[in-house]
């Protein structure tokens, strides 16, 4: 990947096994999204990356179409073991939280005829539709000043939940304009 | 391929996989779109419900899509549909990591991170909008709740269980 960079820092060591064990953990212990435990898992428990590595391959993942864990996953996967490396990550971070998912689905359509089990989902998918409308307010924050970003936000917000437009449409209509708009302006 | 709803489904998260800058989040209005109007196999309301259990289960986010999967078509279905979200993004992952880690000062990082981070935040929060208003349902409560929660998340470092913990802990109290 890289012909100059760390060819004199050890390289980081880790098994296929210890992949999907690791990433399976934080698999299990991610409630509310395992973003913030990948970071832990990397560049805390396991040194695998540095604080500065992280960071940029962050932000690169942070711009790969799907999400942010997945990318990183198969990114450190691939880096510590190869393709397998990148598979057992990938399969420890989603296996065991997806079984997980299923049985609280199963459980739910078990009982989504009694009053009680809709009362309790009912107040729940309320709750979680807050902590979504509360990340995107997260995320505005280092916008704060920037006019461009701030008026994009509310063109895309406008698009898809007033004008109930595809996301690719969205895409194709305002990613230009983005664009266009990112290059011209300073903030 | 007809119209079996699994392949249908999948189809459709792994188009939507491609396009999902911003995590999967952004495809959800999409996804309600699809599952619930163009080809109701499900209400908005249990919809939104669905996305509320894959919250409150540990894991990564996007396996809301697992378990509309696995509501369509059984274990077969959320196999296929998981397959099908992390495919994409992990095949571009594989090849642009390279190129990302050698320009690591270039400007075009920059202005592709300036040109996307509006669109994933105009998204996100249109997500947010869809699933209150699926969730609210005319219940004045349930938008009360909604708004405790924003409140919580914003002003605590609570962990996200503990809203929708307490939301449950209030209907079985009956409260809710």
């Amino acid at each position: 990947m890289s012909e100059q960079v760390n060819s004199d820092a050890p390289a980081p060591q880790a098994t296929v096994t210890e992949l999907f064990l690791r990433f399976g953990m934080i698999g299990i212990m991610g409630f509310g999204g395992v973003g913030p435990w990948v970071r832990w898992l990397l560049v805390e428990r396991t040194g695998w990356y540095t604080e500065e590595e992280f960071v940029n391959t962050f932000a690169l993942a942070n711009f790969i179409p799907g999400g942010n864990v997945i990318a990183l996953a198969t990114i450190a996967g691939v880096r510590l073991r190869g393709w397998p490396g990148a598979l057992a990550a990938i399969l420890g971070l989603c296996l065991p939280p997806a079984i997980l998912v299923c049985a609280a689905g199963s459980l739910y359509l078990r009982y989504s005829e009694t009053e009680i089990a809709q009362r309790i989902l009912g107040a729940m998918a309320a709750a979680g539709a807050g902590l979504i409308v509360a990340m995107a307010i997260k995320l505005l924050k280092p916008m704060r000043g920037s006019v461009r970003g701030l008026g994009m936000t509310a063109a895309v917000f406008s698009a898809a939940f007033l004008l109930q437009l595809p996301l690719t449409t969205i895409l194709l209509v305002l990613g230009p304009v983005s664009l266009a708009l990112a290059l011209v302006m300073r903030s | 391929m007809g119209d079996d709803p699994v392949l249908l489904l999948a189809l459709k998260v792994a188009t939507l996989a491609c396009v999902a800058v911003g995590g999967y989040i952004t495809t959800v209005p999409d996804l309600q779109r699809f599952v619930v109007s163009e080809h109701g196999w499900m209400t908005a309301e249990l919809f939104v419900t669905l996305f509320a259990v894959a919250q409150a289960a540990p894991g990564p986010n996007f396996l809301v899509v697992t378990l509309l999967g696995w509501s369509v078509g059984g274990i077969f279905g959320a196999l296929l549909v998981t397959l099908a979200a992390i495919l994409p993004t992990t095949l571009v992952a594989y090849f642009v990591a390279g190129p990302w880690e050698r320009h690591k000062q270039a400007r075009w990082r920059i202005v592709v991170s300036r040109t996307i981070a509006p669109i994933a935040v105009g998204m996100v929060l249109a997500t947010g909008a869809l699933l209150t208003h699926s969730a609210w349902g005319g219940d004045w409560r349930r938008l009360a709740v909604t708004a405790v929660t924003i409140g919580i998340s914003l002003f605590t470092r609570y962990n996200p269980l503990v809203p929708l913990a307490l939301a449950a802990g209030l209907s079985v109290l009956g409260v809710l």
